[in-house]
């Protein structure tokens, strides 16, 4: 049957294994990719004309940002395939994703307030993406902080996924919001990265190898967060028995 | 307990719009045998309101620029005062269980608690809204308009908030985890709201913002008690 591939998925042995193949194809796709894209990005290309040298921290910001939200949807998407077909597995996964996520916005405000620094002159402002940013930061530790505070692991797997998904709900308005908000209270004078008309090949391609390098490398640490989170829920069972005397 | 609500067999069950009667009119006597709970977010959100003049000035010329934010923010931290205990009793003597195997909708149920709690802190915040405006330096013909949006936006909030208490009735001390899960989402809601309280402040049209407001009430009417009806679920097992 065609759904073979699904109902393997729901077997921790399974994906135990699958995730230890993959994660070394996944990590050395993701380095490789990186290192195209740093290469690229911090030697090659040019200097922005505007923004000289500076600039070049998009190279990281801009994926980790994009990435921050990304593994927001993947913990929702993991939390509803979890709720609906009860699948253990995918509520493992979506674990794996609270504290990824956190460390992704974490970065992405960190490296957006260096970039501001001699950029906009200022580490901080209220900015809507960077508020944005910040809600979704506090979105990933409250997940967390709702895990670690329900003491029985399949209760606290089921609460965090209808928390996940009520969350990813409220991520677009939310952000339409704040978008809205910031039209009324800062016409545009801040410099927005997509305002800028065209970007040349040579910028834009080294930064495209970075969104999919740092793709690549969330799911190679997706598999390692996985397979440490099945040993610890599937501590008593045998399989993992026969994995440790074999 | 003498009230009990939605305790029906299968046989004879109550239609499911008296069984909500029920529940809302059960939490409303429940409260009112308690008058000094009720009371409380609203001297909690009074005394917020004073603090800002005290904080910043008592100048009304400046405060009234303040004002919608203050209106807000103490509306927000008033209702999630009153949150923690949105559930917590119910699931403590039974009363919670009883509803989910009842044979009703646990959503319907949960939305008719919903509207006891809005009926017993977001609509006597509402007055408090405008009073505080008031104090602020609010024009008096502004008031009906501040009204407005606070009402319509309590409602948001109730609901919203159903979600986080539900989230967290599993969690022993759960007070600052609940504000933590909730205020992100309430976001939208004070936006909005401010704003809307800003433009009635100032004697512009706020119908845009206030109808962006109903919208979001309708929306946590629709989505917001399905959420919480599935982590009650989750949480009685």
């Amino acid at each position: 049957m065609a759904w073979t591939w699904f109902h393997k998925l729901g077997s921790p042995p399974y994906v135990y294994k699958l995730a230890a193949t993959l994660t070394p194809w996944f990590g050395w796709i993701a380095a490789a990719l990186i290192a195209y894209g740093l290469i690229g990005g911090l030697v090659i290309s040019p200097a922005d004309y505007q923004q000289g040298e500076g600039y070049r921290i998009i190279y990281v910001h801009v994926p980790t940002a994009w990435m921050s939200l990304q593994v927001y949807v993947v913990m929702a998407v993991a939390s509803a395939v979890a709720l609906i077909w009860r699948m253990k597995v995918a509520h493992a996964a979506a674990a794996a994703c609270g504290v990824m996520g956190a460390t992704f916005a974490a970065c992405a405000l960190a490296t957006g307030s260096l970039w501001g620094g001699p950029m906009w002159g200022t580490y901080w402002a209220w900015d809507p993406r960077i508020i944005f940013e910040l809600v979704l930061l506090v979105q990933f530790l409250g997940y967390v902080g709702l895990r670690a505070a329900v003491d029985d692991t399949q209760r606290a797997d089921r609460i965090c996924a209808v928390l996940a998904i009520v969350g990813v709900i409220n991520v677009p308005i939310i952000h339409f919001s704040v978008e809205w908000w910031n039209s009324l209270h800062q016409p545009a004078s801040v410099m927005k990265l997509g305002s800028k008309p065209t970007m040349p090949l040579s910028m834009l391609m080294p930064l495209l190898s970075m969104f999919l390098g740092y793709v690549f490398l969330f799911a190679a640490l997706l598999f390692m967060r996985l397979r440490a989170e099945l040993l610890s829920r599937e501590r008593s069972a045998s399989w993992i028995r026969d994995l440790v005397r074999a | 307990m003498n009230a009990p609500a939605a305790v029906a067999t299968a046989h004879a069950r109550t239609p499911a719009l008296q069984a909500a009667w029920l529940v809302l009119s059960r939490d409303l006597r429940l409260a009112f045998r308690r008058p000094g709970e009720i009371v409380q977010p609203l001297l909690f959100f009074a005394i917020i309101a004073t603090l800002f003049p005290l904080a910043i000035t008592p100048e009304k010329s400046q405060l009234v620029v303040v004002a919608p934010g203050v209106v807000w923010v103490a509306e927000l931290l008033a209702s999630l005062l009153a949150l923690e205990f949105l559930y917590r009793e119910d699931a403590h003597d039974g009363s919670l269980e009883q509803f989910a195997i009842s044979g009703q909708s646990l959503t319907g149920l949960l939305l008719a608690k919903s509207a006891a709690h809005w009926l017993l802190t977001g609509a006597p915040l509402a007055i408090m809204g405008p009073l505080a405006a008031w104090g602020f330096g609010a024009p008096t013909s502004s008031l009906p308009g501040v009204l407005l949006a606070v009402a319509i936006g309590s409602i948001a909030l109730s609901l919203l908030g159903s979600i986080g208490a539900a989230l967290t009735l599993g969690v022993r001390r759960s007070g600052v985890l609940l504000s933590v899960l909730t205020l992100p989402l309430t976001i939208p809601v004070l936006i909005f709201g401010a704003r809307a309280t800003q433009l009635a402040i100032e004697g512009s049209e706020f119908t845009a913002a206030a109808q962006l407001l109903g919208a979001m009430a309708v929306l946590g009417i629709t989505l917001a008690p399905l959420a919480a009806a599935a982590a009650v679920r989750i949480s009685l097992e």
